[in-house]
C-alpha cells in the first residue's frame, strides 16, 4: 500500500429523479486496497456504483470525485472505463445476437483507441480472449454466445469478472456480485477476483453479506446508510455486522439525527 | 489520400467554386472513397455520409424526357431488338395506360409525373467506336470507387458481375470461365440476341406485364439487367451479382433480370446498387423474375443502398421494385434475402410461388429506415402445391421520422397439402419519432396447413448502452453492435463478401439515430 491515492470522494450527492439518494459521500481508495461496502437495502449502495460509473440515470448534485489525477465525473462512461474503471453490474444486461468475441473486441480496441493505440490484430486477441477465460473457468462455448443471453445467474456472474479480467481496470466495483451465486460459484467468481489483484490496482466490494469477504478479505469495512457512509473499520466490522445486523447502527444514526 | 489519383476535373471544379485551399487541395474529391484501410473505415463510419452519392462526369446520351407509344418504339430500335420484343413492349404500354398506380401501400408519396422523366440514359464513349469491348474510363473509375473493379487483372475473384450504368449494361466478368459450364450470363440485351429462344420463353412467364402498375411500366420501357441460365446439373462455381447505379439526372432506370435455374442446378446471386445525391427523386423500377426447376435452387441476396434523400427527406430514389420466383419444379429452392438501407420509398415484396411439389421458399429481410424514409415491404409465398415450405424472418429497424411496415401475405390453396410456414416478423425502434408497422396477410384454404405468425417490437435501452459504455464501447459504436446482433439471423444467409459490407453499411446507415 502507498501513499498514492488511487480514487478521493468528497462529499458526493446525487439523485435519480427528484429524490436525492447520495447525501454526501467521502471515500479515499489507495492502491491495493479493497474496500467493502455494505449497509441495509436501499442505503444507496448501487446508486454509488451506477453514479462512480456514469450511469445517466442518475444525477450528480454536488461533490467530486478524483480518479488518480482525472476528474471522474467530467467524464463520459466509456472514458471512465478508459480510464479504469470497471463496473461488475449487479443484473448483467443481455445482448441479443451480439457474440461475446465481438463484444470485448470492440471494448479492447475502443480502450486502445482512446490510447492512440492501433486495434489488436485477430490472432492477439483470441489469445487473449483464452487467456483471460481460465482466471473464472468460463469455457469457450461461452464465449461464443451472445452477451448475457441465456447464462444463468452464475455464468453471468463470471462473464463480469472475464470481462474486468480483460480489461484490467485500476479501480473495480463489484456491486452484489455475490448475489444469486451458490456456494462453488462463489468461490470460482472470488478466486478471479483475487487473481487479479496487484498491488496497482483495487476493488471495491458491495455486498449484502459477510459471506464473499470470506474469500475477498477487505482492507476497510464501510457501512452505508441513508445515503452517507456512517461507520468505517477493518474486516472484524464486517463479521460484527453478520452477527447484530445493521439495526444497532441505524438506531445510533437516527438517535444522532435527532440529537442534532 | 493520393492526390494524384484525383482527376483533372475535379481539381478544376474545385477552382470554379472557390473552395478554400490550395491548387492541389483534395476537397473537391474528398468524398472519394481511396484504399480500404482501418482508418478510412473508422472514418466512414463515423462521418455516416451516403459515401456513393458522387455523379460521374461521363458523357450521356438521354432521350427527351416523356412516355408514348414512339419513345417505347425508339427504346426498342435504339438497342436493336427484335420484332416480337417490341410487341411485348407495345402490350405492356397499352396495359399501363389502363392502370392507376396502387396506393395501398402505408406510404406518403407524392404523385409521380410519368411524362416528366427520361426513359433511357447510356453512357456514349468519346472517342467513338474503335472497340466495343472497350469501356469509357470514366466509368470503370466509377466502378473503382464503388469497389467494382471490372479490368481484367483487378477483377473480384470469387464473384462475377454485371455492371449496369443507367439503362445500359457495361461490363459482364468472368463470362468465358462461366461459359465452359454452360453458364449463360450476360446482360439481358445480349441474351435477346444471342438467346432469343430462352428469354421468349422466359420472359413475363412469372411476372407478367399485367401483375401491377410498375410491372407494367417497367415491361414497356425495361432498358437492361441481367439474364442468367445454369444448365442442368450445374453448380455455379461463383457468385454471380449484379451492380445497378444510376448516374445521369431526371431519368429513371427500369432493369429487368432474369435468372432460370435448370434441373439440380444451383446459383447465388448478389445484387447492389446506389445512386448520386440529388435533390429530386429518382424512380427505379425493376422486375426481377426467378424461376427454378427441379431440385434446383437459387439464393437472390440484395443490398439496397440507393440514394435516400437528405436528412429533411429531399432526394432520394423510389425504389419500386417487384420480384417474385417460381418454384416450379418439385423439390426446388428459392431463398431472398435482402438488406435495405436506402432509398427515400421503398415498395417492394419478393415473392415466391411454390408450384412444384415439396418446393420451399425463404425471406429473410432486415430494412432500416431513417429521417424521412419510408419502406413498405415483405413478401409473398403462394403455396399452390403439397409439401410445400415456406419461412420469413422479417427485421425492421426504424429511426427519426421514418416510417417501417411489413407487409406479407401466406396464401395457402386448396391443393397445398401439408404446407408449412413460419413468419418472424420483429421491429426495432430507435427513438420516439418513427413507426414500424406490420401488415400480415394469411389466407389458407387446406385444414392440413400449419401456419405461423410471431411478432416482436422491442427498442434499445438504456441499461444495454449503459452497459456497453461501462466496457468502453461508445454509444454509436453499441447501436451498431446492437443492431447488427439484432439482424444477425438474416445477415448470416448474406454470401461472406457481402456480409462484411452489409454489416458495416448498418453501422453507417445508423450513425446519429440515437441520442
Amino acid at each position: 500500500m502507498s501513499d498514492e491515492i488511487l480514487l478521493e470522494v468528497k462529499d458526493l450527492r446525487a439523485r435519480v429523479e427528484e429524490k436525492e439518494i447520495l447525501k454526501g459521500i467521502n471515500l479515499t481508495i489507495r492502491p491495493g486496497e479493497v474496500h467493502a461496502i455494505m449497509g441495509p437495502n436501499g442505503s444507496g449502495k448501487s446508486t454509488l456504483s451506477s453514479v462512480l460509473a456514469g450511469n445517466p440515470a442518475f444525477t450528480v448534485t454536488g461533490g467530486s470525485a478524483d480518479f488518480h489525477g482525472v476528474d471522474l465525473l467530467a467524464l463520459s462512461p466509456e472514458d471512465r472505463s478508459h480510464e479504469g474503471l470497471f463496473l461488475s453490474f449487479q443484473y448483467p444486461v443481455e445482448i441479443p445476437g451480439v457474440s461475446m468475441v465481438n463484444f470485448m473486441r470492440a471494448a479492447v480496441n475502443a480502450k486502445r483507441e482512446y490510447f492512440n493505440e492501433p486495434p489488436m490484430s485477430a490472432s492477439d486477441f483470441l489469445k487473449l480472449m483464452r487467456q483471460k477465460r481460465a482466471v473464472v473457468e468460463l469455457d469457450n462455448k461461452l464465449a461464443s454466445r451472445s452477451v448475457n443471453e441465456g447464462f444463468s445467474g452464475g455464468e453471468k456472474k463470471r462473464n463480469e469478472i472475464f470481462q474486468m479480467a480483460v480489461l484490467e481496470p485500476r479501480l473495480a466495483i463489484l456491486d452484489e456480485t455475490d448475489s444469486g451465486l451458490d456456494i462453488d460459484a462463489l468461490r470460482v467468481v472470488a478466486g478471479g477476483v483475487n487473481k487479479l489483484k496487484t498491488d496497482r490496482n483495487a476493488t471495491i466490494v458491495i455486498t449484502h453479506y459477510q459471506r464473499l469477504l470470506d474469500y475477498i478479505k477487505p482492507d476497510f469495512v464501510h457501512v452505508l446508510y441513508k445515503g452517507r457512509i456512517v461507520k468505517t473499520g477493518g474486516p472484524d466490522l464486517a463479521l460484527e455486522l453478520e452477527e447484530r445486523g445493521y439495526d444497532w447502527i441505524k438506531e445510533e444514526e437516527d438517535n444522532k439525527h435527532r440529537e442534532e | 489520400m493520393d492526390k494524384d489519383k484525383n482527376n483533372k476535373k475535379d481539381k478544376d471544379d474545385a477552382e470554379e467554386k472557390n473552395l478554400p485551399g490550395r491548387k492541389d487541395d483534395d476537397a473537391a474529391g474528398k468524398d472519394i472513397p481511396e484504399r480500404k484501410d482501418d482508418s478510412s473505415i473508422i472514418d466512414d463510419v463515423t462521418s455516416g455520409d451516403y459515401k456513393y452519392g458522387f455523379v460521374t462526369d461521363v458523357d450521356t446520351e438521354v432521350i427527351p424526357v416523356g412516355l408514348s407509344e414512339d419513345v417505347v418504339r425508339l427504346i426498342s430500335k435504339k438497342k436493336n431488338e427484335p420484332e416480337w420484343l417490341l410487341e411485348f413492349r407495345l402490350k405492356a404500354y397499352r396495359h399501363w395506360l389502363t392502370m392507376t398506380p396502387p396506393k395501398w401501400g402505408h406510404l406518403d408519396m407524392p404523385d409521380i409525373d410519368f411524362q416528366a422523366i427520361s426513359y433511357y440514359a447510356a453512357p456514349v464513349k468519346k472517342d467513338g467506336p474503335k472497340d466495343l469491348d472497350e469501356i469509357d474510363p470514366e466509368v470503370l473509375k466509377t466502378f473503382d470507387r464503388l469497389g467494382i473493379p471490372l479490368q481484367e487483372q483487378k477483377m473480384l475473384s470469387g464473384m462475377a458481375v454485371d455492371a449496369v450504368m443507367d439503362s445500359v449494361s457495361v461490363k459482364t466478368t468472368h463470362r468465358e470461365a462461366l461459359a465452359e459450364k454452360g453458364i449463360i450470363f450476360c446482360s439481358i440485351s445480349e441474351a435477346v440476341k444471342d438467346y432469343p429462344d430462352l428469354v421468349k420463353k422466359y420472359l413475363g412467364s412469372v411476372v407478367s406485364y399485367k401483375d401491377n402498375f410498375y410491372a407494367a411500366l417497367n415491361s414497356a420501357v425495361f432498358s437492361d439487367g441481367s439474364f442468367v441460365y445454369i444448365p442442368k446439373g450445374v453448380r455455379c462455381p461463383m457468385e454471380l451479382s449484379t451492380y445497378f447505379r444510376i448516374n445521369a439526372a431526371g431519368t429513371g432506370q427500369f432493369e429487368r433480370t432474369l435468372i432460370v435455374a435448370d434441373d439440380d442446378s444451383y446459383v447465388s446471386y448478389l445484387e447492389g446498387c446506389t445512386a448520386p445525391m440529388r435533390d429530386e427523386n429518382q424512380l427505379h423500377a425493376a422486375i426481377v423474375e426467378i424461376v427454378v426447376e427441379e431440385r434446383a435452387e437459387v439464393k437472390y441476396s440484395t443490398v439496397q443502398n440507393w440514394y435516400a434523400g437528405d436528412a429533411e427527406g429531399r432526394g432520394g430514389v423510389y425504389n419500386l421494385v417487384t420480384k417474385r420466383g417460381l418454384c416450379r419444379g418439385d423439390y426446388s429452392k428459392l431463398s431472398w434475402t435482402q438488406v435495405e438501407t436506402g432509398s427515400a420509398i421503398t415498395w417492394k415484396y419478393p415473392s415466391c410461388v411454390l408450384a412444384g411439389r415439396g418446393s420451399s421458399g425463404e425471406f429473410y429481410s432486415v430494412a432500416v429506415t431513417r429521417n424521412h424514409q419510408q419502406a413498405d415491404t415483405g413478401t409473398k409465398m403462394i403455396h399452390l402445391a403439397p409439401d410445400t415450405r415456406s419461412t420469413i424472418v422479417s427485421k425492421g429497424i426504424s429511426a427519426g421520422h421514418s416510417e417501417n411496415s411489413y407487409r406479407g401475405l401466406v396464401k395457402v390453396t386448396p391443393a397445398a397439402e401439408r404446407a408449412r410456414n413460419h413468419t418472424q416478423c420483429d421491429s426495432l425502434l430507435l427513438g420516439s419519432n418513427c413507426g414500424a408497422h406490420t401488415f400480415p396477410y394469411v389466407d389458407v384454404m387446406n385444414q392440413s396447413a400449419v401456419v405461423e405468425h410471431e411478432a416482436t417490437t422491442s427498442k434499445i435501452s438504456e441499461e444495454q448502452l449503459f452497459y456497453c459504455n461501462q466496457r468502453g464501447i461508445p454509444t454509436e459504436e453499441a447501436v451498431g453492435l446492437i443492431v447488427n446482433g439484432y439482424a444477425k439471423e438474416v445477415m448470416n444467409k448474406l454470401p461472406m463478401e457481402f456480409a462484411v459490407e452489409a454489416q458495416r453499411l448498418l453501422q453507417i446507415t445508423l450513425e446519429g439515430s440515437v441520442g
